[in-house]
Order: C-alpha cells, then structure tokens, then sequence
C-alpha cells in the first residue's frame, strides 16, 4: 500500500482510538456522574449564576426547544447587526467593510445554524471582530445548541416513562467547557506550533524573491481554525479553508484538523449506548454508518486517484491523480478522504476545491450530504439518523402486523407523521430551490442583481447544474462547503440559501426531539417475544435499507442530471 | 418566555468573554512562542523578508524552479482556487496550452515526464509546493541556464524534499522556496 493510503488508514485508526473513549467521558458527564473534568464546576456554577439559571429546574422536550430557539433568535439579531456594521467597530486593522443587508442575512444565519456557507471571503469580508465576536463565538454555540439537544434526546430514553428531561442551559453549557472549549484550547496550541498564526497584527507586505510585492492577509486564526472542525462548523479564516496554507499548514496539521472533525460526531452515537444504558444499540448504529461511510469514501478515492480521464488524454503523468483544486502537501487520497468526512459529518471546510473534483466524487459529495446522518454533525448526527430509525421501526411493524415500538414505547400515528414531514422536507428544500434557481438562471439572466444570473455558474453543462445543486443540498444539510465557482454573494442565493438552511437546522432539531418527548411520556412496555429488537444485525440492515431507498428516490433524478451526466460524457 | 429571553441575553454576554477574549487571548499568548511569534513564519535572505515559510510565491523566471499554476497570481491577500470543473472545455484548453508551454521549455522532456501537478491550479492559489517528479523536470533546464551540472541542482533537490511523515504517510513534496534559495546560495558561491 503507498503512503497516502496508508495516512488514510492511520487518520481514521487514530479517530476511532480517540473516539471510543470520549464517547463514554461524554456520557457520564452529561449525566451527572463523576469525571475528571469535575474541577470546572466552579466556572460553570458562575455562569449560571450571572445567567440567572439554575441547572436542577427540570425542563421537558417544549421547554428545551422554547430555549434554544430563544437562545438563537438572540445570536442572530446580535449576528446580523454586527456584521451590518462591522467597519465601524475595532479590531478592523485592514479596513474591511460592512456586509450588505442580504449578506449579513445569509451570513448570521450560516453560522448560527452550524452550516457555515461562505458568500464571503475571510481576507476581505470580515474584520478580526466579527471574526471572533461572530463567527467564532457561533462555532462554538451553535455547535453546543447541537450537542445539548442530542443530550436532552438521550435523556427520553433513559428512563422508562418520564416527561422530565434534564435542564437545556446546562448541557449546553457543559458542552462548551467540558468539551469544546479544553480540546478547541490543545488543538489550537497544536496548529499554533505547526504554522498558523495567533497574533492580531494586520496585513503584511514583503518583497518576493523575484521581486513581486506581495501581500499577506493573517491574524488570529488557530482558534477559530480548532473550533472549527471540533464543532463540525466548516467555516474557515481565510477564503479557501483548510486549503491555505496558513490556515491548514502541513500533513501533519492535515490529520489534526481530520480527527478533530470527526470525534464529536462518533462520540455522540456512542455516548448514546452508554447513557441509555443499551450500548449494543449505539454499536449497531455506528456499524451502520460506518458502513455507509466506506460505500461513499472507496469510490471517492478510486475516482479521484484515477484522475481526470479528460487530461489523461494529454499524455502527461497523473500517477499521483486529479490535482485540479488540490495542495501538493496533502495529495488526491487524503484529499478525497477529506471530502467524504466533511460531507458526511457536516463540517463542511475543506482542504481542496470541490468543484474542481471528478464528476463522481461529486455525486458521493452530494449523496454524503443528502443522507447527512452517517456519523452526522455535532449531535444533529444522531437526531438525523433516529428519523429514519423511526421510519425503518414503522415499515418493520407494518410488515409484520404489529404495532411499531421502540426502546419500550408505542410508536403511533403522531411520532411517524413528524418523521414523515422532516424526511420530506429534505427533498422537497433541496429541489425545489435547485428547481426555482435553474428557472431564474434560464429565464432571468440579465436580472440587475450584483452577479447577472447568467454569469452565476463558472463552469458550463452538467457541472454548472452541479454547481446550484451543491450550493442548495449543503444549505439544507448545514454542511457549508461548496461548489465555489458559484457566483453565490448576491440577492437570490443570499436569501434562498439563507432560509433553506434554517429551515434545515430547526426542523430536523425539533422533530426528533418531539418524537423522542412524546415516546418517553408513554407507558412503557416490557420486552416480550413479540418486541422489535433494534439492536439486532436485521434491524441494522432494515434500517440501511431505508436509509438507500429514500434517499434514492428522492435525489436520483437530480443527480443524473449533474454528476452522472458529467461522469458519462468525460468517459467520450 | 422573558425568563428565556433574559437568560440567553446574559448567557451569551458571560460566554463571549470567555469564548471570544480569554480563549483566543491564551492562544495568542502560546502562539507567541512558536516559530515566527504568531504572525507566520519568515524566511530571510541577506537580512531582508523575502517570504513566508508556509506561502508560495510567484517564480516566472528561467532561473528558478516553478511552481503551480495558481488561479490568483499568488495573491496571499486572496486566496482562491480555479473552480473550474474537469470536464469544463475553457479549462482543458487551459491544460493544453501549459502543456505546450512546458515542453517549449524542457525540449528534451517527454509528455510523460511532466506531473500533472505542474499544469493544474492548486486549491489555495498558494501551494508552497511541487511534486519531486515536476521538480525533477526543471533540472536539466535550471542547470542549463546557471550553468552548474545536473548533479548540483538534483541534489538541491533532494535537500528540499520533505519525505512522507515517518517515512510512512503521506506524499513526498519539494519545498519551492527553499529550493530556489538554495540554488541563489550556490551561485553566490561559485563567484567567491
């Protein structure tokens, strides 16, 4: 096996060897137990206290939404306003302006609801303020709003029948200082150490070596780099991601920033097994995604390491594979290996160009974000996959004539409707918007708008249809990456995207929540012979089973049209 | 309601000291140690900053190593890539004329020897970096026009190549800037 391959192996060996064991800290700690971290309570008993909470009031499932969609309401006036007007506030050393309205609306709610689109470039669209005063300050709260919901979630299935499920303020909280805030500390030490700068100074200037002028955006950017991927947000310093080489120096910083992205999310399914006390389910789950991980990660890296068969024509040597897009210090394999994380997990940043990838590795790109629940972002992960467990749980029992459980409560009429509605609202975000934008693009070309919508796409064909269903899927999924050839800062993607992605964070937050608040209200049913077990390798394949079809169903029409239709012209 | 909306005004006020002053103050305090005090690493030659260690530069020259095509002209205040899709015609003319272009320059090259690397646009638009073999290239051309033998400069190849982690993971890479220092040292040296 050559090297690169063997960084693959060895960057997703070493998640899992951090993982597993946090996975179990993250358990106990959000249950109360006693762990090593004990000795910040004293911190967080101070943040309760200037908040004016108290972490002992009991919440249930309305409650803890009521919370977080009050806490957030608040990060996005405060978001949109401060980045309306950040040229008027400090830490502005390069002069940066203000954002527009409709870039501040699709900005604030970018980065609150954890996707971390960009229609924004880092060096030149925002200041060192709002860099740390929003963006960052939403890495992490956006990340612990995701995890805290998982946590109340977990706590449905604990007990047997409960309505009571644990104070939202505190595991959001504990989110960040138990979690977020020590491990985003080491990490950014680490890049720190490895080339990324820390220090506020403002742009520089040197002369090249064949004598250019060149400038050098930098400033503070290994914190906000760690929380980034700790909080599977995406959202990068500079304008191309982990691909600068500031922001991503090394293959050394490559693999730091690769396991930060995923443990949060792995932890999160096992921490599930652990706290419910049913850690044989939580195994199966995650055998499930991975899974679903390898199907979507072999053929990315085959696609991408075979390289570009419309350059392979030229003659020249692709031993290494595709390079379009790519950095020399990273290399295809891991590249690819990136784009299969940062899909699957949400995080959404990236160390090579997406749009620049083959046309296949698009369609697992595209696919990865459509499931969105192989692993899954910071807690949501989890939530996404329990709809289609719910949905896996209702077509068992229908098939065989009882009434569907899970975990010991009757799943009724009202639980599979909720499921219904957040599995639908997916497909029905992701096409209809990809539908109205190809309309406006085919009809409206010359609309008076910062970029004409003729001009949107940067490619033509097949790919540039890619390049507007990347940017809508990734909306709908939080992801955040994208197609970057998009023309994308200007009215229509700004607000279109804008209200995909909150619809896509708050809905699918809130119905798994409800179901799970509903479920644990409910008389509980001891197991009997008769019990649906969903912990069993059938179940797992049910489940994967319904995870494919709906996912086939939905989306394969619009991927034919895009990657696939690339992928078999580039084959003439 | 008010009891949530007064508690998450002040929740966010006491978490943005802690998150967005004391977090990224400790790290600027650490990063202060590291090479370059926490405003990237320079590299300097007679005294003068002619780089960052971690950034690509623009080398056009003959004399020099080249690096990638970058879709920004190296712009360190913009990063970019090329976005340009793999079946995009524009883009594949684009190829072919680099192509052309580096066989114009390396007349004993065959197409086979050059990687694909030297002829596609890095993601950054900054890529410090060129594989060993696009290196290997520009040899016999770089020796030619300083007038040194071929062994000098593949050794100075050789001396800027970072092997992969641990000798296990990872590409092989040539530091392009190093690189070109170095081959500016030798000739200095010749003269004295």
């Amino acid at each position: 096996m050559n090297t690169e391959l063997l960084g693959v192996v060895a960057t997703y060996l070493l998640t899992l060897v951090i993982a597993i064991p946090l996975g179990k800290y993250l358990a106990k700690m959000f249950a109360g137990e006693k762990t090593w971290t004990d000795f910040l309570r004293p911190l967080e008993n101070g943040i309760y206290k200037i908040s004016g909470i108290n972490p002992k009031e009991q919440m249930d499932w309305k409650q803890s939404m009521k919370a977080l969609l009050t806490v957030n309401s608040v990060w996005l006036v405060y978001g949109f306003f401060v980045l309306l007007y950040q040229d008027k506030l400090p830490l502005n050393p390069d002069g940066n302006p203000g954002m527009t309205p409709d870039l501040s609306f699709n900005t604030v709610i970018s980065f609150v609801v954890n996707c971390n689109l960009q229609h924004y470039s880092g060096e030149s669209g925002v200041s060192y303020f709002t860099q740390h005063f929003v963006l960052m300050f939403l890495h992490f709260t956006s990340a612990a709003t995701g995890i805290a919901s998982a946590v109340v979630f977990f706590k449905a299935f604990r007990d047997k029948t409960t309505s009571s499920l644990g104070n939202f303020w505190e595991y959001f909280v504990k989110s960040i200082t138990r979690l977020l805030l020590p491990l985003s500390l080491l990490m950014a030490i680490i890049l720190a150490f490895n080339g990324t700068p820390t220090s506020y100074e403002a742009r520089d200037q040197y002369i090249s070596l064949q004598g250019d002028t060149v400038n050098v955006s930098r400033g503070p950017a290994a914190g906000m780099i760690a929380i980034k991927h700790l909080g599977t947000n995406g959202g990068g310093w500079f304008g191309v991601n982990s691909a600068h080489p500031l922001e991503n120096p090394s293959y050394v910083t490559n693999t730091v920033e690769l396991i930060a992205q995923m443990i949060i999310p792995i932890a999160m399914v096992l921490a599930f097994g652990y706290f419910i006390r049913r850690k044989k389910l939580a195994w199966t789950i995650f055998g499930v995604m991975t899974i679903g991980m390898f199907l979507l990660l072999i053929p990315t890296i085959s696609s991408e390491l075979g390289g570009n068969p419309a350059i392979a024509k030229m003659g020249i040597s692709q031993t290494a594979g595709a390079m379009e897009g790519k950095e020399v210090r990273f290399g295809p394999a891991i590249s690819a290996y990136w784009s299969t994380v940062t899909t699957i997990v949400s995080t959404g940043s990236v160390n090579s160009m997406h749009d620049s990838t083959m046309p296949l590795t698009g369609l697992w790109q595209l696919l990865a974000m459509m499931v969105n629940s192989f692993y899954g972002g910071c807690g949501v992960g989890i939530l996404n996959y329990f709809i289609y467990l719910i949905i896996a749980v209702f077509i068992s029992g229908l098939m065989v004539g009882r009434t569907p459980e899970f975990l010991g409560h009757k799943v009724e009429a009202r639980e599979v409707k909720i499921a219904a509605v957040i599995t639908l609202l997916s497909p029905f975000l992701i096409l209809t918007g990809t539908g109205i934008a190809s309309f406006v693009f085919t009809n409206f070309g010359d609309a008076d708008w910062t970029v004409k919508p003729a001009n949107w796409l940067n490619n033509p064909g097949f790919h540039g249809f890619s390049e507007m269903l990347y940017e809508m899927t990734s909306s709908n999924a939080n992801n955040g990456s994208g197609y970057e050839g998009l023309g994308d800062n200007n009215i229509f993607w700004n607000i279109s995207t804008g209200l995909v992605m909150i619809l896509g964070r708050f809905l699918p937050i809130i119905g798994p929540v409800a179901i799970a608040g509903l479920l644990a209200s409910k008389k509980f049913i001891p197991e009997s012979a008769g019990t649906l077990k969903a912990d069993t390798m059938t179940f797992a394949l049910m489940t994967f089973a319904v995870i494919v079809v709906l996912n086939a169903l939905s989306y394969f029409p619009a991927l034919a049209l895009g990657p696939l239709a690339e992928y078999f012209t580039l084959l003439h | 309601m008010k009891k949530y909306i007064i508690q998450s005004i002040r929740l966010t006020l006491v978490l943005m000291i802690l998150l967005c002053v004391i977090y990224p103050l400790i790290v600027a305090f650490a990063g202060g140690f590291s090479k370059g005090n926490g405003g990237g690493e320079k590299v300097t030659k007679d005294g003068k900053v002619v780089g960052y260690a971690r950034l690509g530069q623009s080398f056009t020259s003959p004399g020099y190593f080249w690096g990638r095509p970058s879709a920004v002209g190296y712009n360190a205040a913009g990063s970019a890539g090329s976005n340009k899709g793999p079946s995009n015609p524009d883009y594949l003319k684009d190829v072919a004329s680099r192509i052309d272009t580096l066989l114009k320059y390396h007349p004993y090259a065959k197409r086979s020897d050059i990687p694909a690397d030297l002829v596609t646009a890095s993601g950054s638009g900054l890529d410090p970096n060129i594989s060993v073999e696009g290196a290997k290239l520009q040899v016999k051309r770089i020796a030619e026009y300083r007038k040194l033998d071929e062994k000098t400069v593949s050794d100075l190849v050789e001396k800027n190549t970072t092997k992969p982690l641990f000798g296990l993971f990872g590409p092989s890479l040539v530091n392009l800037l190093g690189l070109n220092l170095s081959l500016d040292e030798v000739r200095i040296g010749n003269r004295e």
